[in-house]
């Protein structure tokens, strides 16, 4: 697993006299799945089409095997790409789509015949070969399109926000399938999405990017129970996130109290912010907190209440399966290991 | 809506008066003998089978060719230009484009005369020939005149249709042959020009219409000598004055027209169905 395939090196990307990648340092491992998530315009899809070699970096390298490949053109590369509306060729059949990429490597007959098959059984589209691609739905094309990116037997691939144009239980569906698809190719696949559940339920490794830089690096759980920064801590899942003071190490002073937390490390008096996930918050009864409120909102989700409770510092986001009355006097508390300090950003 | 609808009703009448009359007129004359005097018609085939006479036969099949050939020059030339001119910026492009069309706004008679001062013994190309030191070439009255003539003029009409279609493939496309692995050219032959084939086949029906049932183009350029089967209908009703036999004519080109595009329009429609 701990063994460097791709290195983006200091990559940069100026469209026109905008940067849009301002420094991208990346080490992508063999086998892994690694999604690049932000919001649009972050440079993740920027990021993708230059390792794919549809866009050439301003400056900087992208290492293969330590070979750099910046100035290789695209279809010399070993790499292929599923793209965000599939380009699937319209006049040609699902078979001969699929087949495309070896053709043009001029295999022999009987080879990509077998080679096709393969791939259109493993995605499940036996049936399916003279079809028109037109007529197939949003998930069969988005399948023809994997195959015909896989057959070729690329090192690496690319998936350029894939799943944007399925509708929500297809979605969940194909998020499973390419999950279990990367699994039984043994290759590497690089994800691009704005989607962070997406992200936290296939990858290995997630990338969270924000104008043009990597904010962090980690697995889902680092992600999301580790959040560097606001960013981070905001863009992937709700969270409460709130100005305050690292006393000293494992002591943390906001909204006029002060909290025992794991964290250290930090300088004593080191102005922080603390990120605190709404999952992890209890209501008790006034008496039994250091901080207490009124519930202002209650909304049903399904699985659980989403409720607001204002303080006289901030309102509070929680999350939980018992029903509160609005206007209710409660006790918000949470223990040491549901904080999380991160440094504070300098902008916003 | 119904109120609406009854303003069409003078567009019909003026429709019938100059367009479907006219026809029914040209088809009455081509069955008939006797000249332009409605009084004493005589119903007839002749006026058809003497167009099976080898002279006007010979006269229907050099058209046919001619139009064939300029047809393909046009298309080689008409594509490449289509191609290059999607290469630019989409600003460049159209005014690319503009310099393509200009020509169309100026009358077919004074764009072939510019072509005679162009092309005639002491014209432009000759007296440029001279300077250079080369002997002056008749170009004026020979195929390749009439050729240059037509392909020019039947240019834009090649060029918009295939630029519109080449301009409307999505991008991924192409990122994608280059993806699988296909280079510039390969890329250029297995999509793009599959792609454009719908432009290829509206600017090939356009420019042989064009071509086929031209007469000033040959008669300036190609000399009075110069037989197409335009010319033939014009002298038939202008210089012979058998409008009847000039009839004939014309509804056999009509014929062939209609037939022209309708296949052409099968092999397209059964192109979009397999596509799609």
């Amino acid at each position: 697993m701990k063994d460097a395939f791709i290195e983006l090196k200091g990559l940069t990307k100026n469209f026109d006299s905008q940067q849009v990648l301002k420094g991208i340092d990346l080490t992508i491992y063999r086998n892994e799945f690694l999604t690049l998530l932000g919001p649009s315009g972050c440079g993740k899809t920027t990021t993708l089409r230059m390792i794919a070699g549809f866009e050439e970096p301003s400056g900087g390298e992208i290492l293969f095997d330590g070979v750099d490949i910046s100035k290789v053109p695209a279809y010399k590369r070993e790499v292929n790409t599923v793209f965000q509306k599939y380009a699937l060729f319209p006049f040609l059949n699902v078979f001969d789509n699929v087949a495309f990429g070896l053709k043009i490597k001029k295999m022999d007959k009987t080879v990509i015949e077998h080679k096709c098959m393969r791939m259109i059984e493993l995605m499940g589209l036996k049936g399916f070969e003279k079809r028109d691609v037109s007529s197939l739905s949003g998930g069969q094309q988005q399948r023809v399109a994997i195959a015909r990116a896989l057959v070729n037997e690329p090192k690496v691939l690319l998936l350029d926000e894939p799943l944007g144009a399925l509708d929500a239980k297809l979605r969940k569906e194909m998020q499973t399938e390419l999950k279990r698809i990367q699994k039984e190719v043994g290759i590497t696949f690089i994800f691009v999405t704005h989607d962070q559940e997406e992200a936290l339920s296939m990858s290995d490794t997630v990338v969270v990017m924000n104008e043009g830089i990597i904010q962090q690096v980690g697995s889902p759980e680092d992600i999301y129970n580790e959040p560097e920064n606001r960013f981070v801590a905001s863009f992937i899942g709700d969270s409460n996130i709130i100005e305050a003071v690292m006393k000293k190490d494992l002591l943390v002073s906001f909204d006029g109290f002060d909290f025992d937390c794991v964290d250290k490390g930090f300088k004593d008096n080191e102005n922080v912010e603390v990120v605190i996930r709404p999952e992890d918050i209890d209501l008790v009864k006034p008496e039994e907190a250091k901080l207490k409120g009124t519930v202002k909102t209650i909304t049903f989700k399904g699985v659980h209440h989403e409720i607001i409770v204002e303080t006289g510092n901030r309102d509070y986001l929680i999350h939980t399966t018992d029903y509160f009355e609005p206007g209710l006097e409660v006790g918000i508390r949470f223990g040491p290991d549901d904080i999380h300090v991160m440094y504070r950003m300098d902008w916003e | 809506m119904k109120h609406f609808t009854r303003l069409v009703r003078p567009y019909i009448v003026w429709m019938v008066l100059i367009v479907v009359l006219p026809l029914l007129l040209i088809v009455l004359y081509s069955f008939t003998t006797g000249g332009n005097e409605l009084v004493n018609i005589r119903f007839t085939l002749d006026n058809f089978k003497k167009i099976g006479e080898p002279i006007y036969f010979d006269v229907f099949k050099k058209s046919m060719l001619l139009g064939i050939v300029s047809v393909l020059i046009c298309l080689v030339f008409g594509y490449t230009l289509a191609y290059m001119i999607t290469k630019y910026s989409e600003k460049a492009q159209n005014f690319l484009i503009l310099l393509v069309t200009i020509p169309m706004w100026i009358n077919t008679l004074l764009r072939t005369y510019a072509w005679i001062s162009i092309l005639s013994d002491n014209g432009l190309l000759n007296r440029l020939l001279v300077l250079l030191g080369l002997e002056p070439a008749t170009m004026m009255y020979t195929d390749a005149a009439v050729m240059l003539g037509l392909v020019s003029d039947m240019l834009p009409f090649m060029v918009i249709p295939i630029h519109t279609s080449i301009r409307k493939i999505d991008k991924s496309l192409i990122e994608a042959s280059h993806d699988l692995g296909a280079g510039n050219f390969q890329t250029f032959w297995q999509v793009i020009f599959k792609m454009s084939i719908p432009g290829v086949i509206n600017g090939v029906m356009m420019t042989f219409l064009l071509s086929i049932s031209t007469f000033v183009i040959p008669k300036l350029l190609g000399g009075g000598q110069y037989m197409l089967i335009g010319n033939l209908i014009e002298t038939q009703f202008i210089s012979v004055g058998n409008w009847n036999f000039g009839s004939a004519i014309s509804i056999l080109l009509t014929l062939l027209i209609v037939i022209g595009i309708s296949l052409m329009k099968k092999f397209d429609r059964e192109e979009k169905e397999e596509n799609g």
